[in-house]
């Protein structure tokens, strides 16, 4: 956290000049008590301020990256001071409903936040000794994600998608209407831009506006046309703020970081610069566990109230999801949901992937006690049901839906139903997860009930055909 | 923070992340543990160049500066062994993970230092040897009961042998007291309850044994289609999301193995608590104590220092060697290797070592077989007959099988069990893929097999060749749709998509289907396959394939599994007798 800098005189040694300058690095000779990942102030002849991170230090150098870019600095005009520690923001509850830029300064033109505890921006690994396992269902109202890849409080769940897919409006709609089950209180929102244009910042402030939650949201914008360095730290920002709110004020918090995949892109560049060996794809061997440095201060714990759940945002270069971007967050996150061109092109919002969309805690926080007893059996029936339904689509592409058997007809008209009617649904509809599951059985009535493996009988027998639409299909599709 | 001029002996020199560069390290030894800075953070040393050392730190190294001194422990890198160890979670380096949190909470802050066991604890020792015994490495001198389920046996470390001087009477004794003295040509030994040993270092034993005998998952397809030696060593690779840690933990809860030891290497936390919320709450089949009471977790999670994740795997397997020495069957679990090998990769960047395939060190498969031949059927020191089974987690970038870490791991393994994206976006659980899978056990431990079921051989063979020819009628199916297939053919289709549901599909949140007992598993397949043996004839004899499938009894077969639990086999034998009978009389109709 940079101080502010009047400051600069009251503290040690001065270095003067830089003998290496190159892309935001920024190396200084002959240094003392320097360590590693300090935070330093760099000032030029303007007089103008800028913050620098130590990257590698040694008995005769040490190397800095300029968050602000190094545009104007030259190897004599600067003079140097460290600051005796590493990056930190200062945490107080007031700061709630604030803007702040990249690097924790305001951007609303009210006054730097005040706090006398000033936190550690990389944070501590939690032990998972003193985890508390994530339970507790979130309603987010979407029936593909509710009914079929259910979050829960404390995951990490983010949204894989692609340029040009509705990702932004789909999650400000988990922002609109994410809630527990049985509790009234509301989430604390914060949301980290790294990268991002100024119309999709504005997109979101304006729906925080629109549904009221303003004052429960913090904001750290570090956008497309910030240094690319900044955004390194503006995750780290927005998690330290919301461990502060989650484990020390006991704030149930949801973090939404946009756009996971330009952050990368900013390691990427400092690892280049640094001349680092670099693995898949130019990005440098460390990607996965700086990543997971990030993700995994997602959670709860045994000794605080609240909970951190995170839902990052990455667009997958060309679709692809074995990019190492969504690769390697796939491995750390617990699921993903994943983002279809193609359902949006046929007009289906929101455009969840059946299939490889994914949520690993589900099975924890769904079924008996936490939403319906049937709802873990449904929700496996629904997914081999539509895995199903991909591979008769294929046959129907190569012999022609009029050759099919009766059965995979009845899939065929089971898969659009369940695109049409079960994942499309509008942007301002809420369903409550009674109504998504029983749209689900609805779903399954249109198969034959033989075909429902995976469904004990007697929830077969509560539930299928329950309702008037799904009855009359079964009845009418039995032969 | 002082200045070089200030301190005299080793200091910092350079740091750059975990890696930290120091000189006056003269007397330094590879390997050895250091501790750096004021804080003491923990690192061995990984290079030496005339007094110049390289170190990999295992703590974050924040604000660590030049000039900063640096302590010799003379020792290297080593774990505490005794009493205690089994339920216990640690980090990478042996550090208890419940100890850090009493100390600091719920972060682990930087120099953390809590001994490995609880050193003030009385144990109930009770001598097996008298004195005058001769005794070698690994003789068994007395037992403690460590958990009601295991009995922990107290051997003479492997470098001591001689003649007992004294063993000390049953009675509580601590880790530290003296329970033996023995006389050695070098002199007088005490013997106490603890052992130190290098984790790098492969613990002794007197010779390796063939493997005869499965390891036995209570996972149908592992067991019956892929199955592993108890001694064997496996690889489970697979994409994201297709379940490569929730068939760890399967295999964790329900191998009969006598010690597990998880290894949580770079993988994220909620999974370690998940196992430890889980593991005391639920019950071996086999002993009827919880899971935890023959358990061991080492948890070094994706955001903990990444040269304690390089290390995990060896302080786990030591451990694992440990209780292997006391004539124990072990299985580990490395979830995930990748990450250990990403650990690797990151560490030899920072030491600017010259990449080979991806980035990583030219040393990975030298690494790997270390690693994965530290696994065995052995006869311990003592005689005694022990093993350590690993399974090993591989996580692919991108799912892909042909990047380094998946390919040399195969050269180290014999059992692969292939974790398929597709089948996994099916929910199609476990999602290991039975033409991509193999296992070279399957002839070793066919002979304990058929002394329980002797058609296990048989069924196996069917049931592969039967899945081989599914595929292979899928790709025409494909081109033309089903309908131009003759009955035989699709018979074939049918009973594969039977195989699948009924059998290869194991619900791991299911009561009755979590855990499938051996009977039980032989049951469920002669059922599939005996159906198919019979639909066979009678397709042949004119029976139409619609007419079988119609058969009342067909739909109950695929929820056999499910609907009769482990000690309701009968259950499964009645419906094969219900489905003989309705067999037969459709026979009837078709009789020529």
């Amino acid at each position: 956290m940079p101080e502010p800098t009047h400051k600069i005189q009251d503290r040690g040694l001065q270095y003067a000049g830089a003998s290496r300058i190159d892309g935001p690095l920024f190396v200084v000779e002959r240094v003392r008590d320097v360590g590693y990942d300090e935070v330093a102030e760099i000032v030029d002849d303007q007089g103008r301020v800028r913050t620098g991170r130590v990257l590698d230090v040694s008995d005769r150098h040490v190397v800095l990256q300029v968050l602000e870019g190094t545009t104007g600095l030259s190897n004599r005009n600067t003079r140097t001071r460290f600051l005796g520690e590493s990056f930190r923001l200062p945490v107080s509850l007031n700061m709630l409903g604030r803007v702040f830029d990249g690097l924790g300064r305001p951007l609303d033109g009210g006054p730097e936040p005040l706090s006398a505890d000033r936190r550690d921006i990389n944070g501590l690994p939690i032990n998972p000794f003193s985890r508390r396992y994530p339970r507790e269902f979130i309603q987010t109202g979407l029936s593909a994600i509710d009914g079929m890849n259910a979050l829960v409080r404390g995951q990490k769940l983010p949204i894989f998608s692609g340029n040009g897919l509705p990702h932004d409006r789909v999650a400000a709609q988990i922002v609109r209407q994410a809630r527990l089950l049985d509790n009234k209180e509301e989430f604390s929102i914060i949301f980290a831009a790294m990268g991002v244009k100024h119309d999709v910042a504005q997109f979101f402030i304006r729906n925080f506006e629109d549904s009221g939650v303003l004052s429960r949201v913090v904001l750290f914008l570090s956008l497309a046309d910030a240094p690319s360095v900044e955004r390194l730290l503006t995750p780290r920002m927005a998690l330290t703020y919301a461990e502060h709110l989650a484990f020390d004020c006991g704030r149930h918090v949801l973090v939404l970081l946009t756009d996971m995949t330009n952050y990368c892109e900013s390691l990427r560049e400092i690892g280049t610069a640094r001349g680092e060996i670099p693995g898949r794809k130019g990005y440098p061997g460390y990607l996965y566990s700086d990543l997971a440095s990030l993700y995994e201060r997602a959670g709860r714990i045994e000794s605080a109230a609240g909970s951190i759940t995170q839902v990052p945002i990455l667009t997958m270069p060309s679709d692809d999801i074995s990019h190492p971007v969504p690769d390697l967050t796939g491995y750390i996150t617990e699921g993903q949901i994943v983002l279809d061109r193609d359902l949006t092109h046929r007009g289906i919002y929101p455009p969840i992937a059946g299939l490889p969309s994914l949520s690993r805690l589900m099975k924890d926080g769904v079924g008996k006690g936490y939403t319906r007893d049937d709802h873990p059996a449904l929700a496996s029936q629904l997914f081999a049901c539509y895995a199903r339904v991909k591979r008769v689509r294929g046959l129907a592409d190569v012999v022609g839906a009029e050759e099919l058997g009766a059965l995979d007809k009845l899939y065929l008209a089971f898969g659009e139903a369940f695109e049409r009617r079960f994942l499309n649904q509008g942007e301002q509809e809420n369903r409550d997860i009674a109504t998504t599951l029983d749209l689900g059985w609805e779903m399954l009535s249109l198969l034959p009930r033989d075909e429902l493996h995976r469904v004990r009988e007697a929830l077969i027998e509560e539930h299928y055909g329950k309702t008037v639409a799904g009855a009359a299909a079964a009845s009418g599709g039995k032969d | 923070m002082k200045s070089p001029a200030t301190v005299s002996g080793p200091v910092v020199t350079r740091v750059s992340g975990p890696i930290v560069q120091a000189r006056g390290m003269e007397a330094a030894r590879m390997y050895e543990v250091v501790h750096v800075g004021e804080g003491g953070l923990a690192g061995e040393v990984v290079k030496l160049d005339a007094g110049r050392a390289t170190i990999q730190v295992y703590e974050d190294t924040t604000l660590l500066a030049p000039g900063a001194p640096v302590q010799l422990s003379g020792m290297p890198l080593s774990v505490l062994l005794g009493p205690g160890l089994i339920g216990n979670i640690y980090d990478g380096i042996q550090r208890p993970l419940p100890g850090i949190a009493a100390q600091s909470g719920a972060w682990i802050r930087r120099g953390e230092k809590v001994p490995a066991l609880d050193m003030s604890r009385r144990w109930s020792f009770v001598p097996k040897l008298a004195a005058g015994a001769e005794v070698t490495g690994g003789t068994i001198i007395g037992t403690v009961a460590e958990t009601p389920v295991v009995e922990h046996r107290i051997m003479i470390p492997p470098d001591i042998s001689g003649r007992l001087l004294s063993v000390v009477p049953a009675g509580e004794y601590t880790l530290e007291d003296p329970v033996a003295v023995v006389e050695t040509p070098a002199g007088e030994r005490t013997i106490t309850m603890l052992q130190r040993w290098p984790v790098r270092v492969p613990r002794p034993v007197s010779e390796r044994l063939r493997i005869t005998e499965p390891l036995v998952t209570g996972q149908r397809i592992i067991d019956a289609l892929f199955p592993i030696g108890k001694g064997g060593t496996a690889a489970i690779p697979g994409g994201f999301g297709t379940g490569k840690t929730i068939t760890q933990h399967q295999l964790a809860k329900w191998s009969d193995a006598d010690i597990i030891v998880y290894i949580g290497c770079g993988e994220r936390g909620n999974e370690m608590t998940e196992v430890l919320r889980e593991f005391p709450a639920i019950l071996d089949p086999r002993s009827g104590r919880p899971l935890m009471d023959r358990t061991i977790l080492i948890a070094n999670t994706s955001n903990m220092p990444v040269a304690a994740r390089e290390v995990s795997i060896y302080t786990g397997i030591t451990l694992a060697e440990y209780y292997r020495d006391q004539g124990r069957s072990v299985a580990v679990f490395a979830d995930s290797t990748s990450r250990w090998a990403e650990a690797l990769r990151e560490l030899a960047a920072r030491l600017e070592e010259m990449p080979a395939e991806e980035g990583f060190p030219a040393t990975l498969p030298t690494r790997l077989a270390q690693f994965y031949e530290r696994a065995g059927s052995v006869a311990t020191l003592s005689g005694e007959r022990g093993a350590i089974s690993i399974v090993g987690a591989v996580s692919p970038p991108g799912g892909d099988f042909s990047e380094p870490v998946t390919q040399h791991t195969q050269r180290f393994i014999r059992c692969f069990w292939a974790l398929d994206t597709e089948l996994a976006n099916a929910r199609h659980y476990p999602s290991i893929h039975w033409l991509r899978s193999y296992s070279g056990y399957a002839e070793d431990v066919a002979e304990w097999w058929e002394r329980h079921a002797p058609d296990w051989s048989t069924l196996r063979a069917e049931a592969l060749e039967i899945l081989q020819r599914e595929d292979r009628l899928q790709q025409i199916v494909k081109l033309v749709g089903p309908d131009v297939l003759p009955d035989s053919q699709r018979l074939i289709l049918f009973i594969a998509d039977m195989l699948k549901d009924g059998f290869l599909t194991q619900n791991a949140f299911d009561e009755n289907d979590m855990f499938c007992t051996p009977v039980r598993q032989t049951a469920l397949l002669r059922l599939i396959i005996g159906l198919y043996r019979r639909a066979l004839t009678l397709i042949q004899s004119g029976a139409p394939l619609l007419r079988i499938q119609q058969l009342p009894a067909v739909p109950d077969l695929v929820r056999a599994k499910s609907v009769y639990g482990n000690d309701a086999v009968e259950g499964i034998e009645r419906l094969k007798q219900e489905l003989a009978r309705q067999l037969e009389a459709l026979a009837a109709e078709f009789k020529k």
